[in-house]
């Protein structure tokens, strides 16, 4: 082979700037998010419920806050027929975060974890936190 | 029974446009309404909302309307006038009322500035052309806006006669000293106007502006309704209204 030196050592050079990003995070993993429900709101609760059940709200929450926008700003429909049955009133800031006022400690956990950036507190006001 | 491999390809193609039925239906579910939506139980259900404004009754240099709207609003107090964010606002008659030719009128109107909102026209060319919908007319004449629509074009800005909306030049939260946490604030880049306090109708309370007005000089009701207030008032009293001519029939009305 000619030129064998150079070829293994770009070769060598090649592999480490290629593996750079998983060698160099090595053992930095984020750590896995924990929202916390512990809101005197809910710990006064007796039955500690959301509009629906856990594993709707963990996977759909997204798509139910976008239904519940479209119904209160353009339909004029303001109240929530849960699937139990109770009526709650449509609104981030005067239904989930009255429960949910952790926002920091609720909402942005898995937010960042994932990186996404929704753009709701551009404009509704998130209850005011202990530092 | 013989089958073709002609017949084979056909069935099958059937078969593979048959699977796609079921996600097309899906994604279609998917803007559905929430199950059971439904309108707030105590909402003022009216036809037609609109407002009366009693210009004799409106005193000089009173605000109590301006300050009530603007704080339940969260409307930022921006001392540059190029940014100013307003929702109802004071104007001299000669402002308001451009067309009208009289040379001679009371000392009384030259004097006080008259109360301006938007007029949530019947026939509003500001919804007509936004190019998101972000604007529209609801059912009850109220003529909304969907700020999580709004793109900013200020189209909607050139289009209205009357001046009634405003433009987020700057973080409108820079301008608020304090913050309504019921109502949401705005952010930079959208448009703003009145709303006639959709928010409060739904729960069966009055603008702020009118349980403000301690002169009672602005009335508020159901235009539909002939028991109203409103309508008592403009069927015992000539009102007029911002530029007429222009078509697009405002539902403010002002009692000279």
């Amino acid at each position: 082979m000619y030129d064998s030196g150079k070829i293994i050592i770009g070769l060598g050079v090649f592999f480490c700037l290629f593996t750079f990003p998983f060698w160099y995070n090595m053992g930095k993993a984020a750590p896995a998010p924990d929202p916390k429900i512990d809101t005197p709101a809910i710990e006064e609760l007796d039955t500690k419920e959301c509009v629906e059940p856990k594993a709707f709200m963990k996977a759909e929450h997204m798509q139910l806050l976008n239904a519940w926008r479209d119904s209160v700003v353009r339909d004029k429909n303001r109240m929530y027929a849960a699937a139990n049955g109770k009526r709650h009133e449509m609104s981030l800031s005067n239904t989930c975060m009255q429960c949910h006022s952790n926002k920091t400690q609720f909402c942005d956990q898995c937010h960042n974890y994932l990186g996404v950036n929704p753009y709701c507190w551009d404009c509704h006001v998130a209850p005011k936190e202990k530092e | 029974m013989e089958s073709k491999r002609r017949d084979f390809l056909k069935i099958t193609g059937l078969a593979v446009v048959g699977l796609g039925v079921e996600p097309t239906m899906e994604a279609f579910a998917l803007g559905a309404k929430p199950r059971g939506a439904s309108p707030t139980w105590d909402a003022l259900e009216g036809a037609r909302w609109a407002m009366v404004i009693d210009a004799k009754k409106c005193p000089e240099n009173c605000k109590d309307c301006i300050i009530a709207c603007h704080r339940v609003h969260n409307v930022p107090d921006i001392d540059n006038s190029n940014h100013e964010i307003k929702w109802i606002w004071r104007d001299g008659y000669r402002h308001v009322f451009p067309e009208q030719q009289n040379e001679r009128v009371p000392a009384s109107l030259k004097r006080s500035p008259l109360p301006l909102l938007c007029n949530q026209c019947d026939n509003p060319p500001c919804v007509r052309v936004c190019p998101t919908k972000a604007t529209f007319r609801r059912d009850d004449g109220i003529v909304m806006m969907d700020y999580h629509r709004c793109i900013g074009c200020r189209f909607c800005m050139a289009a209205c006669p009357y001046g009634s909306r405003s433009f987020n030049y700057i973080d409108p939260r820079r301008g608020l000293k304090e913050t309504n946490p019921d109502f949401p604030t705005r952010m930079k880049g959208v448009v703003e106007k009145c709303n006639f306090c959709a928010e409060r109708l739904a729960k069966g309370q009055i603008p702020a502006c009118v349980e403000a007005c301690k002169e009672k000089a602005l009335i508020f009701g159901d235009l539909n309704d002939p028991e109203s207030a409103v309508s008592k008032a403009l069927r015992d009293r000539f009102a007029i209204r911002r530029r007429p001519e222009l078509g697009t029939q405002p539902q403010v009305y002002y009692i000279m």
